[in-house]
């Protein structure tokens, strides 16, 4: 485990997957074979059937199985200090290790805000009592983010910060961020960024274009997206530094993302499950469950999006998990809180929609949900001798309707809720201990 | 039909001209001294605003009243609403006491859709945000046919602030269903982008203005006024107010009201033989009848139902 990443400390399991299809294509690896974990790595692999279990292992029978790397999230929402009504750190590392996380980044827009250095060491000591999975905690930008005064970033740092972010507002002066990568140099993380303009976006609900105007309801311009991530591709080749883009949503951004890239800027950037599935068609129904920030937005945007994904300019897939209370989402849409939870159908809903309709490649897709820490100098789980114990099995061929069996986060606002998903994940291991078996999967005996 | 009217997109062809035939024939009722009839006796009918209104409450309530419904009046001013109850709360609270229907008005898109979800009673979208505002379009459908005798092939042209009107959405769709071609006309700032979509042609400008059988002028809202949507009154007055001057005799005037004079409209026009204005509030009433007897009466049994047949269940004796 990364040593900025905190989680409850669990036994390591002894565990022998036998017979799984392992893929992994970062390692090369595409075929069947075995995985004995023990003490905390993968110690040893074979082809199927090769390896004995050692005395005390549970050996798993996978055979029809699919073993991955467990995914990492660089984006999700605890709710932790200030709303453990909507999610805690036990019920959002759970959610996780559910979808196949074996570990995960968390967002500092809480109550209070983490932009003090107490308060993030307080979360990591939280976490270190709490998490399923490793967790690693950002930390603000600005002081409450308020897009004013940057916080005490290299003392963050040191505290652990993993990276810094606004998220959930953009930072609106262009003079702020020119700030926040100079002290770049002396924090040394990266700056994850939500952009919009705000002016653009002002009132917006929802994206701007035939369904808004038909709905009546204030519209999100894709450009106001767009626009934001041209000045900060450009403020940060100005001053050498670093940025990540979060939850990529329009077209635009990925011609500006592709620019960027092109001319030697340091930029990486995500994709959320929901805006690589879903488009504003969704919002007709006017169910506040598709209001997220960004919108949903078209589908010509949803293809840019997915070939993003597929030429890299887009390297990973982030959830942007965003619990919220029943009664908040119970409300016109126009009223709603932004933000849907994603973590439990963040594999099953890319599976379903885009591999297997032949629009993506899994390995591809395996690849993108693996690579989520990379931006903030994670290392990226693999199956390979001797590398740390994180893996995901996963049973494509399963079948489920998302919520039929309820939730593990503590909340229910999934953008999926109600659809039928191929792909589920039986069961995963992070940093060395088992996080997660689905209740319904038959294991091994143990020897 | 649907069991409930929550958009014009709820309602065909053949329900809209039943509609309007049936508030025809509530149109002879009211011609009466006694204007009452017993239709919805013993059943309830609940009107909930979450927003100011005169014309559209008012006239939903004398509606049910004449339908002999027992109506009750709540506004969220004054109420449980302000004492932070949910909408969802609210909602279950009145349904508990089994309405037929519940009349709802709120400032928030797809509001009266939720509502629908939560009660049994027939939910009757009063106006929702800046979404819709299905009864005005019908009730202007009804003035407009009354008077020009037909609706296929007239060119109807909306004109102003077509961002912020849901009485513009509900009638491009509705005068869209009757077979009239719509042309939405304002200044670019207040043209939502995409709204082609929804069947209409897109003007800048008043030039092509003669081309209308039926100009629709929208209210300018003072707050939008003050935004910057507009440079200046004075400049939206002079390029898209309807005056005598732009508009033709030929030609007929409507309004939703409430107008600003002198802004959208000069007062010459407003007062002109064209102008449907006060026709439009007069057909509130028997359209808004209509709409509670077809949701709460009619059924796919009543249906066939003909205007003659009601009027004469209508002109028995009532104990009113």
């Amino acid at each position: 485990m990364d040593a900025m990443l905190d989680c409850a400390a669990r036994p390591n399991a002894t565990v022998l997957i036998s017979g799984a299809h392992l893929l992994d294509p970062r390692a090369g690896l595409d075929g069947p074979g075995d995985l004995l974990l023990r003490g905390g790595s993968i110690a040893e692999m074979g082809a199927p059937g090769s390896l004995e279990a050692p005395e005390g292992a549970e050996v798993v029978g996978a055979e029809g199985l699919h073993a991955f790397p467990a995914f990492v999230d660089p984006h999700v929402h605890l709710r932790t200090p200030g709303r453990e009504d909507e999610e805690d750190i036990e019920t959002g590392t759970r959610a996780a290790a559910a979808g196949g996380y074996g570990a995960i980044v968390a967002m500092p827009n809480t109550a209070p805000v983490v932009d003090a250095a107490p308060v993030l060491l307080s979360l990591r000591e939280r976490a270190r009592a709490e998490a399923r999975v490793p967790v690693g905690f950002t930390a603000a930008v600005t002081v409450g983010q308020e897009g004013e005064r940057l916080t005490e970033m290299a003392e963050l740092a040191d505290a652990g910060a993993l990276a810094f972010t606004d998220d959930g507002m953009p930072l609106r002066s262009g003079g702020v961020m020119r700030q926040a990568l100079q002290y770049q140099r002396l924090a040394g993380r990266n700056l994850a960024l939500h952009e919009e303009d705000p002016e653009l976006s002002a009132d917006g609900v929802m994206h701007e274009g035939e369904i808004s105007a038909l709905l009546g309801m204030a519209g999100i311009p894709s450009v106001s997206e767009a626009v934001m991530v041209a000045r900060d591709a450009e403020l940060a080749a100005y001053e050498q530094g670093r940025i990540h883009v979060q939850h990529v949503s329009a077209r635009e951004t990925v011609g500006v993302l592709e620019r960027a890239r092109a001319a030697g800027v340091m930029v990486s950037a995500e994709a959320t499950p929901h805006h690589l599935v879903l488009t504003d068609e969704c919002v007709r129904s006017l169910d506040a469950r598709y209001k997220m920030n960004p919108p949903l937005r078209s589908e010509a945007d949803r293809q840019a999006l997915i070939e993003g994904l597929r030429s890299g300019v887009l390297g990973c897939i982030a959830t942007d998990h965003a619990p919220h209370a029943r009664e908040e989402k119970e409300q016109p849409f126009e009223v709603a809180p932004m933000g849907v939870t994603g973590l439990e159908t963040a594999f099953a809903s890319v599976y379903t929609d885009l591999v297997v309709p032949g629009l993506l490649d899994l390995g591809l897709v395996v690849e993108r949900l693996t690579a989520g820490g990379q931006p903030f100098g994670l290392s990226v789980p693999t199956l390979a001798k001797d590398a740390p114990a994180n893996v995901c099995l996963v049973d494509l061929d399963a079948e489920w309707e998302v919520g039929e069996a309820g939730y593990e986060s503590r909340s229910s606002n999934c953008a999926f809720a109600g659809r039928r998903l191929t792909g589920r994940v039986r069961m995963t291991i992070a940093a060395g201990a088992v996080a997660f078996r689905e209740r319904s999967f038959a294991i091994g005996a143990v020897v | 039909m649907k069991p409930h009217l929550l958009s014009v997109d709820d309602l065909t062809r053949e329900d809209i001209d039943r509609i309007l035939g049936r508030a025809e024939s509530f149109a002879e009722v009211s011609g009466r001294e006694i204007k009452k009839v017993p239709t919805l006796r013993g059943r309830t009918v609940i009107n909930l605003f979450y927003e100011a209104s005169t014309r559209t409450s008012s006239s939903f309530e004398l509606a049910a009243k004449r339908l002999s419904a027992d109506l009750v009046s709540v506004k969220a001013a004054g109420s449980s609403v302000d004492k932070g109850e949910s909408l969802k709360d609210t909602v279950q609270t009145l349904s508990a006491y089994d309405p037929a229907a519940i009349v709802f008005r709120s400032p928030h898109a797809g509001a009266a859709g939720l509502v629908a979800r939560w009660t049994r009673a027939s939910v009757i979208n009063a106006g929702d945000g800046k979404r819709e505002h299905p009864t005005q379009a019908l009730l202007d459908l009804y003035t407009l046919r009354r008077r020009a005798g037909r609706l296929e092939g007239l060119n109807v042209w909306i004109v102003g602030d077509v961002l912020h009107s849901r009485v513009a959405r509900s009638n491009i769709l509705a005068f869209g269903r009757m077979g009239c071609r719509v042309t939405v006309c304002g200044p670019p700032t207040l043209i939502p982008r995409g709204v082609e979509s929804l069947g209409c042609e897109v003007r800048t400008t008043l030039d092509q203005l003669p081309e209308a059988d039926v100009v629709y002028a929208l209210r300018m809202q003072h707050e939008r006024m003050a935004g910057s949507f507009v440079p200046s009154v004075r400049e939206y007055a002079s390029r898209y107010q309807i005056d005598g001057r732009r508009l033709g005799s030929n030609q007929l005037l409507m309004h939703p009201g409430p107008v600003n004079r002198g802004v959208e409209l000069s007062a010459e026009v407003i007062d002109s033989p064209q102008a449907l204005i006060t026709q439009q509030v007069e057909s509130g009433v028997v359209v808004r009848m209509a709409v509670l007897y077809e949701l709460l009466a009619g059924g796919p049994t009543s249906g066939s139902m003909s205007g003659r047949e009601f009027a004469s269940e209508a002109s028995e004796p009532q104990p009113a």
